[in-house]
């Protein structure tokens, strides 16, 4: 039988979540990393044994870590697995190292950004946001960083060099941070064009490359921001999630800061599909793994109050591609219940019956093993959630 | 042999239980020991200075014989008794933050 690990980052740590197919009898590893914030963890869709995982805190910075036997145990890549100590030649911990290019060969100038006060402010790493390995390659692996930036390990994650393309586009200077820091926390990698690459950034908007990653585009026509006076800005829109399903590359799915939106031309526009929802402010939003017209979203109350409507804790889910929604509520808490999902805080599974599972800042990991009919938790009482991936496994 | 103190999760990094001991060729100074240090235990590389401009992370502070020498030069030599082993030279964690 098939089986399922759910790869859960919190404020304190790491926790792996493993069943069978059945999805109903889970075992609960961690926390792994015990008091570091824990951004994100994602498996290598070549070799499920392979994670990689962010690992940061406010007082060390940023660490990245690997594991290569499904997160039983782990290492920073280039410190191979028992040795502490440096004989001569050996890595020198470069995995942590997430240095801007600025260099005359390859890089671009290291500008500035927007600051909160509209002043202009250095561009600073602070850290990983998300961690995008490659379909095809388990060392290839892409990082998405505060503030905001994109990289690059053809090494298993123990060297990472900046794709300066994306930083260097010339709006960088009007990019400015949302209320979480100026993030890159969405990177969409094609499998159908291997050149294409969607990224979005908060609160810059997306962009889209059509060659690996050398250049860029901005992809937020269409997108409507009451912050922002003019309907044709190529950016400054804070886009909190995009999703697409991977037989349908040119079809993506945005939670922006208030509104659901759809491309189908690969980002070139977009049009607004809210339809009925409660609300159309939220951060996580996802597809079907086997309907690409069926999305999901966690509609939060508003931007000044991150938490679910009415103490309900309600996902949505829509068939249609967006407008027509229906509340899915059976097994989640629908009174007293005040919290958020975040943007990374969402995934699929790609079992027959899709499994979708999402976690909140209130440490639930909830799971549907039927597309989101019914849920249940697989545990209540972990640190704040901030992101959810899942493999599943032969 | 220099004695270093770590805060607990950088000790979990460097896999080590209580103090590290450095043996340098060098006089030591802030510089020489966190250069010791790093290169002992590459895994650290980033989480006391930063990777490229070595400037102090802003929430640890290096401590030794009760004094603060965050704020000094890296090139100041550490006090004779972290010299002889019988002082640690401490780096420590805010405790501030969640």
């Amino acid at each position: 039988m098939s089986k399922v690990r759910v790869l859960v980052g919190t404020r304190k740590g790491a926790f792996i979540l493993s069943a069978d197919g059945k999805r109903e009898n889970w075992q609960v590893s961690g926390p792994h990393f015990a008091g570091w914030e824990i951004y994100h963890l994602k498996g290598s869709p070549v070799d499920p044994n392979r994670i990689y995982c962010s690992q940061s805190s406010g007082w060390f910075g940023q660490i990245i870590q690997r594991s290569d036997d499904g997160g039983k145990t782990w290492f920073q890549p280039g410190t191979p697995p028992g040795e502490t100590k440096t004989p001569d030649g050996m890595p020198k911990g470069e995995s942590n190292k997430f240095k801007y290019d600025d260099s005359k060969e390859t890089g671009a100038p290291l500008t500035t950004h927007q600051w909160y006060d509209g002043t202009q402010h250095p561009w600073e790493f602070k850290r990983v946001w998300h961690l995008e390995p490659s379909h095809t390659d388990p060392n290839l692996v892409y990082a998405g960083v505060e503030d905001a930036a994109i990289f690059r390990s053809t090494d298993g994650g123990q060297n990472w060099r900046e794709l300066s393309g994306l930083r260097g586009h010339g709006t960088g200077p009007k990019w400015q941070p949302g209320a979480g820091g100026m993030c890159l926390h969405t990177i969409i990698l094609d499998k159908i064009n291997p050149n294409r690459i969607y990224i979005a950034i908060s609160a810059a908007g997306a962009f889209r490359s059509d060659d690996a990653g050398k250049t860029w585009k901005p992809i937020n026509q269409g997108l409507v921001s009451q912050f922002i006076p003019d309907p044709n800005a190529e950016v400054g829109h804070c886009v909190h999630h995009v999703a697409m399903h991977p037989s349908k590359p040119d079809t993506l799915f945005m939670q922006k800061h208030w509104d659901v939106m759809r491309s189908d031309n690969a980002g070139d526009r977009w049009h607004e599909v809210s339809g009925n929802l409660p609300t159309d402010f939220g951060f996580v939003i996802d597809v079907h793994a086997h309907e690409p017209e069926t999305i999901y979203v966690a509609p939060i109350k508003s931007d000044s109050e991150h938490f679910v409507p009415d103490g309900k804790l309600r996902i949505y889910r829509s068939k249609s591609g967006g407008n027509e929604w229906e509340a899915l509520t059976k097994g989640l808490p629908q009174s007293d219940c005040y919290v958020n999902i975040l943007r990374d805080a969402m995934a699929v599974d790609s079992l027959d019956s899709c499994g979708v599972y999402f976690g909140t800042s209130g440490g639930q990991v909830y799971a549907s093993s039927n597309a989101g009919d019914s849920w249940a938790p697989i545990v209540r009482d972990l640190p704040a959630v901030l992101s959810v991936e899942v493999q599943t496994l032969p | 042999m220099v004695r270093v103190v770590l805060p607990a999760h950088l000790r979990t990094l460097a896999h080590v239980n209580g103090e590290v001991t450095l043996e340098l060729a060098v006089p030591p100074t802030l510089r020489s020991v966190l250069d010791e240090l790093e290169a002992r235990y590459p895994m650290l590389r980033g989480t006391i200075r930063d990777h490229d401009t070595l400037q102090r992370r802003a929430f640890l502070r290096f401590f030794a014989c009760a004094e603060d020498l965050s704020h000094e030069p890296p090139d100041t030599l550490l006090p004779p008794e972290v010299a002889a082993g019988t002082e640690p030279f401490l780096i420590i964690g805010a405790i501030a933050g969640g």
